[in-house]
């Protein structure tokens, strides 16, 4: 079942065509990889779809709705959620806060003027539930800019579960990490993804990870779709490895 | 379990810190002069303005230059109440003047807050001054540079009167009374408010709109709500302020003020929620006796404000309460 | 049609003026990323500071001629002010926005009243200067030959300017430092040095402005604010940090106003507000604006 579908997606910066006519199809229930050397246009595409950039041209279409210009607060709403390549945290805010806030917004319980956020039995359970999915559990208390990268990734990636999207995007969820640290990080999201039968895309420039978790892959190249497969028809193609290795492309 | 208690204890201790501080504060009347309860009454007022100013730039990151246009408001609809309608009620002053500075927020906030930081602060600047340029043109009703008098309000539905034998020395004490109870509702509603999945969602707008926006939060509704929320304080202290003084003039809704409510919030600390309060106890008896000793009160103020932003911008609150974590942190060493 | 004509003039002075104030502002802000909340301040230093030494001047008897020289002698003293206050903010400018506002702020408050401690609450003119030009007569109407000369200087000063940012070697380096302020010190720029450049200069912008318009209108206590107002509505309309922004929004502000202090002088001030809203609305960084 397709759960996300672009149109001739188009976004131009300049001379450079970010996003050159995609049409982009996520079924329901995939862990999907978006792969392609810097400025293939993978977080464009992502920003497109997140609507933190607007399309020049296309539509994108998500579960029968047209989003291709609805303001962000809708998409979200709709059940698009992602994390970001850059840390993106409440950082005055506690590690608990940071998750809790998603449920409370998700649960459009932000209105509640007159109650204490705390006391609010329901959320606590849920965001210490998924803090402890996220192996962060312990840290609850800490304030986000106190987390060690690795956490702070994590908990990047948390904030956006917790809203219980249908579609997660996750836009580099181990880069500037240790080797260590980036299994550690993917194994826990991925487990995390799965269980709560979330559909994922991952950017991602590490093919170890990229071939180890995903489902299907799909790369990137100059703004357009180059391969689109499981990984062992990706690894097989040779275009993608002329790509990696740097040499000229098939005709 | 555990993890609930630990949680709990931090609060037990607020709420019995905020207790003492409120019966010594009901005990004070009986220990210091009439004219230190009078100078405490307008402390509290102050207190309740910066309380309000503070929703909006300690907890949802906004700077407002222009808050003297709701204290002016809350001040001014009193002293129309009494004039053309014959009201001495203190509870109708607040009942009809409440709703007045809320509309007044409501207004523009609407105007201000689709604007970025910069512009929104020279637009809340911009909308006091049209307010005070309104209030001088239309002197015929406004009274003008002279300003408006208002007498003794009644206080409890009429039931307290303030005439006669000892008017003046009942009042203040009464007056003082009332006020500090009003205060002490207005900290409870604030503390609320602050702590409320609303709060939250305010301080994460504050640290990162983005990611708030990628929360599916409406920012520019939350951000309205909060300068509704804020204008009606400080138009509450506007409307408590006018019966004391006795008189209300332009001057009240004229850009110095808006910098003296700037100021007490800088001055107590703005990252935390007992800074406005204390910030504006303390301005107002520095500023008492600051204008007794030079006329060129507000360098002085300019003055100060500057080596506060450099020195101690968490205030003194801020200031206080790292020297105390430091000090814990000596003793414990993690 | 004549007084059309005059109406024209008007606005063409009046914006001058006010494209002088918003220049300094744009420009402050486009290389250091400052908001300055004193800039209208300054604007009204120059204004009491010419106005100041044209009276002392005509006490000492010097033939009113030569009080014309007085006028970038005031905003030369707003530039030594600037250069003096600039240490003052170094420490902000990559402090959070608030900050910067807040101690801007308190510079405003200080220099409100060091005006009024100098110079009293009273209102300073400088007629003489603009006595010293005759009116031009034209279709049957008198127009004081000093306006159009400040019309002179608002369009030299926008060339002027243009060309110092854009055919100078000094303007290459205002424009790098303001688009990469850690490369250009990288690539051996005195950053600081170009800061205080880029800050005395727009001072001097601010202090001309006050400089020029007192000769037709009084100094008085408070017109640094209803400045520092005006100049955020040129930059909202044009754009902040963009020349040709404060030019365009300096123009279409001045006509407003006199347009609506001709119809409706209760509300100009909302007509104002009216268009800066739209456009904002339409286009949030202002028509050129690149912030």
């Amino acid at each position: 079942m397709i759960l996300l579908e672009t149109v001739d997606l188009s976004k131009q910066f300049g001379d450079v065509h970010a996003c050159d006519h995609v049409n982009f199809t996520v079924n329901k229930g995939e862990f999907l990889s978006l792969v392609g050397s810097n400025g293939a246009g993978k977080t464009s595409l992502v920003n497109l779809i997140s609507g933190h950039l607007k399309p020049d041209s296309g539509r994108i279409l998500f579960e029968d709705k047209d989003l291709t210009f609805a303001p962000v607060y809708e998409r979200i709403r709709a059940g698009i959620a992602r994390s970001f390549q850059i840390v993106n945290l409440f950082d005055a805010l506690s590690v608990f806060d940071n998750v809790a806030l998603s449920i409370f917004s998700r649960e459009r319980k932000v209105v509640k003027i007159a109650a204490l956020a705390d006391r609010d039995q329901d959320v606590r359970r849920e965001a210490l539930d998924v803090l402890s999915q996220f192996g962060l559990a312990e840290k609850s208390a800490v304030f986000a800019g106190g987390l060690a990268q690795g956490e702070r990734k994590l908990l990047d990636v948390a904030v956006a579960y917790a809203l219980r999207p249908k579609l997660l995007f996750l836009d580099e969820p181990t880069s500037g990490v240790s080797t260590r640290d980036k299994t550690q990080i993917m194994d826990t999201v991925s487990s995390v993804v799965r269980a709560g039968a979330v559909t994922a895309v991952v950017i991602e420039h590490d093919m170890d990870v990229v071939f180890r978790y995903s489902d299907r892959i799909v790369m990137m190249h100059e703004g357009r779709f180059l391969a689109d497969g499981t990984p062992e028809a990706i690894k097989a193609n040779k275009d993608v490895a002329n790509i990696l290795l740097g040499a000229p492309l098939s005709a | 379990m555990l993890a609930d208690v630990s949680r709990a204890q931090p609060k037990l201790l607020l709420f019995a810190a905020a207790a003492v501080v409120l019966i010594l504060l009901a005990l004070l009347p009986s220990y210091i002069s009439l004219y230190q309860t009078q100078l405490l009454t307008y402390g509290l007022i102050a207190a309740i303005a910066a309380l309000g100013f503070n929703l909006l730039l300690g907890y949802t990151g906004l700077l407002s230059f222009g808050h003297s246009a709701f204290f002016g408001i809350g001040a001014y609809s009193v002293a129309f109440l009494l004039r053309d309608a014959g009201i001495r009620s203190m509870e109708l002053y607040i009942l009809i003047g409440l709703p007045v500075a809320a509309l007044t927020s409501a207004l523009f906030g609407y105007i201000c807050v689709r604007h970025t930081r910069i512009f929104f602060g020279i637009l809340t600047l911009a909308l006091s001054q049209v307010l005070w340029t309104l209030t001088y043109k239309f002197f015929w009703v406004t009274g003008g540079s002279d300003g408006l008098r208002v007498g003794r309000p009644t206080l409890l539905a009429g039931m307290l009167t303030f005439t006669g034998r000892d008017a003046f020395q009942r009042f203040i004490n009464g007056y003082y009374y009332y006020v500090l109870a009003v205060f002490a509702i207005c900290v409870v509603i604030m503390w609320v408010i602050v702590h409320s999945p609303f709060g939250k969602a305010l301080q994460a707008i504050r640290d990162n709109e983005t990611r708030a926006a990628f929360l599916g939060l409406r920012i520019r509704r939350f951000r309205w709500v909060a300068f509704l929320i804020s204008g009606t304080f400080t138009g509450l202290a506007g409307i408590l302020w006018v019966p004391l003084n006795g008189l209300t003039t332009p001057e009240v809704l004229y850009w110095p003020f808006s910098g003296e409510i700037v100021f007490m919030t800088l001055l107590g600390g703005f990252r935390n929620f007992t800074g406005p309060i204390v910030g504006g106890i303390l301005f107002t008896y520095l500023k008492t006796y600051a204008v007794a000793a030079t006329e060129y009160w507000q360098l002085l103020l300019g003055v100060v404000l500057v080596l506060l932003v450099m020195l101690l911008p968490t205030g003194i609150v801020g200031a206080i309460s790292a020297t105390a974590a430091k000090l814990r942190w000596k003793e414990k060493p993690a | 049609m004549s007084i059309l004509i005059i109406q024209i003039l008007n606005s063409l002075f009046y914006a001058s003026v006010l494209f002088l104030i918003a220049a300094g502002l744009s420009l402050i802000f486009g290389v250091m990323r400052i908001v300055n909340m004193a800039h209208g301040t300054f604007y009204a230093v120059g204004a009491f500071v010419t106005a100041w030494l044209v009276g002392r001047a005509i006490a000492l008897g010097v033939p009113a001629a030569w009080t014309f020289l007085l006028i970038p002698v005031g905003a030369g003293a707003v530039a030594l002010l600037g250069v003096a206050i600039e240490p003052l903010l170094r420490p902000f400018y990559r402090r959070a926005e608030e900050y910067q506002l807040l101690v801007t702020f308190g510079l405003l408050l200080i220099l409100e009243d060091v005006i009024r401690l100098l110079w009293g609450g009273l209102p300073l003119s400088a007629d003489p200067v603009m006595d010293v030009l005759p009116s031009i007569r034209f279709g049957g109407l008198i127009y004081p030959g000093y306006n159009l000369v400040v019309i002179a200087i608002g369009v030299a000063a926008a060339i002027g300017l243009w060309a110092v940012i854009y055919r100078t070697k000094f303007g290459v380096m205002l424009r790098a430092t303001s688009q990469d302020r850690r490369m250009a010190s990288a690539l051996g720029l005195n950053v600081g040095l170009v800061y205080v450049s880029a800050f005395a200069i727009g001072c001097f912008m601010a202090g001309l402005g006050g400089a020029i318009i007192v000769p037709t209108q009084t100094a008085v206590l408070g017109m640094g604010i209803d400045a520092l107002i005006l100049a955020f509505v040129v930059v909202v309309i044009g754009g902040l940090g963009s020349l040709q922004g404060a030019l365009v929004g300096a123009l279409i502000v001045s006509f407003v106003r006199t347009a609506g202090i001709q119809f409706f002088p209760e509300i100009e001030l909302a007509v104002l507000y009216l268009i800066a809203a739209v456009v904002l609305l339409v286009k949030p960084t202002g028509l050129f604006g690149t912030a």
